[in-house]
């Protein structure tokens, strides 16, 4: 047999942090997905406006502009926690990891407690009619989406003080990082088009 | 054999294609009116140029294939033609040159689209116009012929008439599901969605009766769902439509007037309106020039009366699943019926 | 280098790779196996079984509509019928089928180990596969949907279809949106990261390339059909008001929304189609394809283009005419870059010495009837000859020239082209042609009348018609013609069921084809290479020297997988991917328990997402350490620094 010529790559790093890691495509898979069935569905909620003389219909208020701005604050301050806990994954700090983690994820509890308010005093209901059925739809994709982010960032937490502890899981608490980032992009685009469009456009 | 099978292929379609010109009452390249005589001469045009594009690819496809076959032995490891530079850049002008004769074809295309659609809606509007108000139902075709005054309003169902050479503005409108007008002989079709009143206006330049048919999945019997188009001189159109403005007879043989009663007691008052009786409903279609009409059932049977007897007893067999219940009634029950059904006319 | 020429070093690598990377054994083993030819070949054998159920279902179709008034089939079986035949087709067959062979073929080109996610390519067979399961025991209990594959509303609505047939149609949209979009997701990554160093991605082929534009047109496409059918779930259980004209909805939202995600889902079935035709034309006139960046280009043209296009279903809607004049424009030019391909196939095969084999005989058929299929597809593309052929059998005739042309054609083609890398055997060359012969006549003879009955006014979706009409010709040579094009398949069937374990034995490369699956043995072991390659060129194996390094320094004990750079494919880190593991499976059941039981009941989505969260949890939690771990480069770095730190605050 001619023997091969060959590329060692013995000493490569076992791990990787940013686009280089496999979890940061699976993550931006999620945000591309997700994030285009949210445009479909704000499209939607515009095409279902424009058909109809009155919007919100007569006699509705649109939903209380306190809870939900209320939320917007503790989501867009909860974005500080979260770049932090972010930081300390890339340099390995595991205790800045499990501080950061914690304090995002307390924002996260508060954030779907004043949703609880919100859901109340959204001033429709999805029976009514058409423009009700679109807010419900909006505001439980969203809750949804927190949910769920706050189940995986509670799952990454358990794991940094049970262990093991090692680099695939620094890379994880980044990437769920960024995912959290997201929820909070969408919803400040939820929240101009529920909250402020049916008042300021 | 390639090329045999594109020649066998291509008269095959001539033939097939020259034997629509054998024109049905419901075609689409046997127009009688202007919107379905320009869409028809768009697509012979179509046609032959695509056809005349269809053999020029598959015959540069052909000769390709065929000019250098080679024995099956020869897929073996490495023998691979090596590619040379020249010629690759000389077929990369052909390549260029396809897709330019494409880009013109398609602009051409372009451009007989939009001026064919602007032609067929800007076909002359008459200052008065003949509106007729066409209601799609779970299976049948609701027909109203609208007039400022009451009494002038004709109201039948899966038949219509239309003078000729007239263009006649149709407003559309669903009262269940989608469905699609379309007749075929005179334009193409307009779907009747809830929410969306629509409008057509169809102009035929020929008498005759063409038929239509739903063209949306509306249900169970969307099969069923046909309807007539009787295009028929402007004194013979107002004949027809002097006469559907009539009551229904109130003179009645004894025969009749007992299936008048019937029809009163039965089921059938629940859904049907027959002028001139006590009979309003609206579920179903107006009967009251029932005896007037070609087909029944949206065109699902010939108006005869073996096909009403049919049709009452049990609609179920003839379109299962619509929304006419079985009607018991002894065959001396069924005789008077239809002996005042036919008075209807 | 397959096992049995290998020297005694290569043989105990052989051993330790296998068992490194091999199935566990029996039930349990295909129960949790996370190997890509394991799930790829069992995808491809379920999505097309689901091909066969769905042509048996157009067979009886055709029976019905072979005479006038035929009384073969009801109307509610016959709605039903082409119902199940028009979702099965396109969202049990031709989109998974894809997906399936890429699953099993995308990581073997490229030159890697592994698909990308090994475990959510598990999970995305069992959800699809319990779907498709759901949606056949509804229709075989009687309440399979009937609305039509595109379910328009208000038929489908809450309240002219009860029950709950349309229910047990949208969830299925569900299941098998999610499954499409796993392993979308899996194949992009793949395509980037893990491919042979020195494949940099102007190396790849055009089937690869195909694979991943239609993967990124599944992101974009399978999401709007999500909305709208958890929309139309919503409407028809708990009430919402979205497409319902009387509270402010509206029916036309349902159709942009379906064919926002129609019109693009037919170019996902197309574009991998073309993808075959792209790597079965130069292995059989023996030269490198024509016209690589133009071909690429027309790849990702189309699919921007591609979902353009798609109120050129909506034209006789009654949308205002200047929108739909900018449609038929979209829809004319997505025929430019298809026309490039065209071309470049042609230049192809002209400049090259053809093979009649089987595979490049259905090439040749996929021309005929593609094209002929993207012709009568220009005439509808023009409003105003559309407002006549819309909704007629004209357009049936249209969409299965292009579909059958255009994506089945090929995918036979690929079928027997592949097969001997599927299974180590090859399909009889002479029953090949038979099979190719029949599909050929058998469709045409099927299809082609129904561009006629279309033009003298047959509309679709009709269980019967009358004899007045003068369509009864045309039907029974359509009938007939299906039956032909049903015994052709039966040919390939038996075909497969000869040959897959007594054919003759397959080598690596009995086609001599120039790309990396036919590098390793047929079938390739569970590792697919004793080495990793590296690549130098395109068209890899005709161009590469003798001695073309191979990678080491990869562990063989423990399932390692080199991951490379994204655009030059340079060597970057090193990852552990995961043993076999039951969770995907758990996971799909639990899923498939929310997704069934929110037909029934919305608090099913509370109380199914428990199990389904538990599933999710135990299959990411990690089970013990990685082999080994050496941090990134930038890690490294501020390590020391913070050690340097730390000393120097300690001292």
């Amino acid at each position: 047999m001619t023997p091969r010529r060959t590329i060692d790559v013995s000493r490569l790093p076992t791990y990787a942090f940013g686009h280089h890691a496999l979890t940061w495509w699976a993550t931006w898979s999620m945000i591309l997905m997700e994030g285009t069935m949210l445009v479909i569905l704000l499209i939607s909620y515009f095409f279902l406006r424009t058909a109809v003389p009155e919007w919100p219909p007569a006699h509705t208020l649109p939903p209380n502009l306190f809870w939900g701005t209320l939320n917007t604050a503790i989501i867009l301050a909860s974005v500080f926690p979260n770049q932090l806990a972010k930081k300390a994954a890339e340099s390995l700090d595991v205790k800045g990891v499990r501080l950061w983690m914690i304090v995002t994820l307390l924002f996260g509890v508060a954030f779907a407690v004043v949703r609880i308010f919100e859901f109340k005093n959204l001033n429709c209901h999805w029976q009514q009619n058409a423009y009700g059925s679109i807010v419900w739809f909006n505001m439980g994709f969203h809750t949804a989406h927190v949910l769920t982010d706050m189940v995986d960032t509670v799952v990454l937490i358990v794991l940094m003080f049970v262990g093991p502890i090692e680099g695939p899981r620094f890379v994880d608490v980044s990437e769920n990082s960024i995912y959290w980032n997201f929820v909070v992009v969408i919803w400040l685009l939820i929240y101009s088009v529920i909250y402020l469009a049916p008042r300021f456009l | 054999m390639r090329a045999r099978q594109i020649n066998w292929g291509f008269l095959t379609w001539v033939a097939l294609v020259n034997t629509t010109v054998a024109a049905t009452t419901q075609s689409s390249v046997d127009p009688a009116g202007p919107q379905a005589q320009h869409i028809s001469q768009l697509w012979w045009v179509m046609l032959y140029l695509l056809t005349g594009v269809f053999i020029l690819v598959m015959s540069l496809l052909s000769i390709g294939a065929f000019r250098r076959r080679s024995k099956a032995a020869e897929t073996s490891g490495r023998n691979v033609i090596q590619t040379d530079s020249l010629r690759e850049t000389k077929m990369a002008r052909v390549v260029m040159g396809g897709v330019v004769v494409t880009t013109v074809i398609l602009f051409a295309l372009l451009v007989s689209s939009f001026i064919v659609g602007r032609t067929i809606y800007s076909i002359p509007k008459e200052p008065t116009v003949l509106t007729i108000d066409i209601t799609g139902h779970q299976w049948w075709w609701d027909v109203r012929y609208e007039n400022q005054v009451a009494s002038q309003i004709v109201t039948t169902a899966n038949e219509i008439h239309i003078p000729v050479g007239r263009q006649i503005l149709f407003k559309l409108n669903s009262a269940d599901v989608i469905h699609s007008f379309w007749v075929p002989n005179l334009h193409g079709k307009t779907d009747l969605i809830p929410g969306h009143p629509a409008e057509t206006w169809l102009k035929a330049d020929r008498t005759g009766v063409y038929r239509g048919q739903c063209a949306e999945f509306c249900g169970h019997q969307h099969a069923h769902m046909a309807f007539e188009v009787v295009v028929e001189s402007e004194e013979q159109f107002q004949a027809w439509y002097e006469s559907q403005l009539k009551s229904a007879p109130a003179q009645l043989t004894s025969s009749q007037s007992r299936g008048l009663q019937l029809f009163l007691s039965k089921p059938c008052v629940m859904c049907h309106t027959i002028q001139g009786t006590d009979a309003g409903g609206k579920v179903g279609p107006d009967l009251t020039h029932l005896a007037s009409r070609q087909t029944i059932a949206a065109g699902a049977l010939q108006n005869n009366r073996t096909n009403l007897s049919r049709w009452i007893l049990n609609s179920q067999d003839v379109k299962p699943g619509n929304h006419m219940p079985p009607i018991p009634l002894n065959s001396e029950e069924l005789n008077f019926v239809l002996d005042y059904l036919e008075s209807l006319k | 280098m397959t096992p049995e020429t290998a020297t005694k070093t290569d043989d105990a690598l052989h051993r330790e790779l296998e068992k490194t990377w091999g199935d566990k054994p029996g039930i349990w083993g295909s129960l949790t196996s996370v190997n890509h030819k394991t799930i790829g070949k069992r995808f491809i054998v379920t999505a097309f079984c689901f091909f066969v159920f769905a042509g048996i279902l157009a067979v009886l179709m055709r029976i019905q509509l072979a005479r006038p008034e035929n009384h073969f089939i009801g109307a509610d079986l016959y709605n039903q019928i082409f119902t199940m035949h028009g979702t099965t087709m396109m969202f049990l067959f031709a989109v998974p089928i894809m997906e399936a062979i890429a699953v099993f073929l995308v990581p073997l080109i490229v030159g890697t180990r592994s698909i990308a996610f090994p475990r959510l390519n598990a999970f995305g067979y069992w959800i699809f596969l319990f779907g498709g399961i759901m949606i056949f025991v509804a229709f075989i209990l009687n309440v399979g949907p009937d609305a039509g594959w595109f379910a328009y509303v208000p038929l489908a609505g809450p309240q002219y279809a009860p029950g709950k047939r349309v229910d047990f149609w949208a969830q299925l949209i569900t299941f098998t949106e999610v499954s499409a979009l796993v392993v979308a997701t899996e194949l992009i990554t793949t395509i980037f990261k893990l491919r042979a160093p020195g494949m940099s991605l102007n190396r790849i082929p055009v089937y690869v390339w195909s694979i991943l534009v239609m993967a990124f047109m599944v992101f974009f496409a399978m999401p709007t059909i999500a909305l709208a059918s958890t929309s139309l779930i919503l409407d028809r259980l708990v009430s919402t008001h979205f497409f319902n004209p009387a509270e402010g909805g509206d029916p036309i939202l349902w159709q942009h929304l379906f064919w926002f995600f129609g019109h693009p889902e037919v170019y996902i079935i197309f574009i991998p189609a073309t993808g075959f035709v792209s790597a079965i034309i130069p292995t059989f006139v023996r030269r490198p394809i024509f016209g690589y960046t133009a071909l690429v280009l027309s790849l990702i043209s189309t699919a921007f283009i591609g979902f353009g296009l798609w109120v050129h279903h909506m034209f006789a809607a009654g949308l205002p005419k200047m929108g739909q004049s900018f449609f038929t424009a979209a829809t004319l030019m997505i025929v430019i870059p298809s026309g490039v391909q065209i071309f470049c196939w042609i230049a192809t095969i002209w400049s090259g010495r053809p093979i009649f084999k089987t595979p490049f005989l259905f090439s040749l058929g996929f021309f005929f009837v593609f094209i002929m299929g993207g012709l009568t597809g220009v005439m509808l593309a023009s409003w105003p000859l559309d407002l006549q052929l819309h909704d007629t059998y004209f357009v049936v005739a249209h969409f299965h020239y292009v579909l059958i042309g255009g994506a089945v054609f090929p995918l036979f083609g690929a079928l027997h082209y592949w097969f001997p890398k599927f299974t180590g055997h090859m399909l009889s060359e002479s029953l090949g042609k038979v099979t190719f012969w029949l599909m050929f006549i058998g469709f045409n003879l099927a299809f082609f009348p129904m561009h006629i009955l279309g033009l003298i006014g047959m509309p679709r979706r009709v269980y019967t018609f009358q004899a007045m009409n003068g369509w009864a010709g045309l039907n029974l040579l359509a009938t007939i013609g299906g039956v032909v094009l049903t015994l052709g398949v039966l040919v390939f069937i038996i075909n497969f069921f000869i040959n897959r374990k007594r054919g003759e034995l397959a080598a690596e490369n009995p086609w001599g084809a120039s790309t990396l699956e036919w590098a390793t043995s047929s079938p390739p072991p569970s590792y697919n290479f004793l080495h990793i390659p590296t690549v130098a060129g395109r068209d890899t194996l005709w161009v590469q020297p003798e001695d073309q390094p191979v990678v080491v320094g990869i562990r063989s004990d423990v399932r390692q997988v080199l991951i490379t750079k994204m655009l030059d494919a340079e060597p970057e880190h090193i990852d552990q991917f995961p043993e076999p593991t039951i969770w995907p499976l758990l996971a799909a059941l639990s899923a498939t328990g929310l997704f069934i039981g929110s037909i029934f009941n919305p608090w099913a989505v509370v109380w199914g997402s428990i199990p389904v969260t538990v599933s999710l949890i135990a299959w990411f939690w990690p089970k013990g350490r990685k082999a080994e771990e050496r941090p990134p480069k930038e890690v490294q770095q501020n390590l020391g620094e913070q050690k340097l730190n730390a000393q120097e605050e300690a001292a």
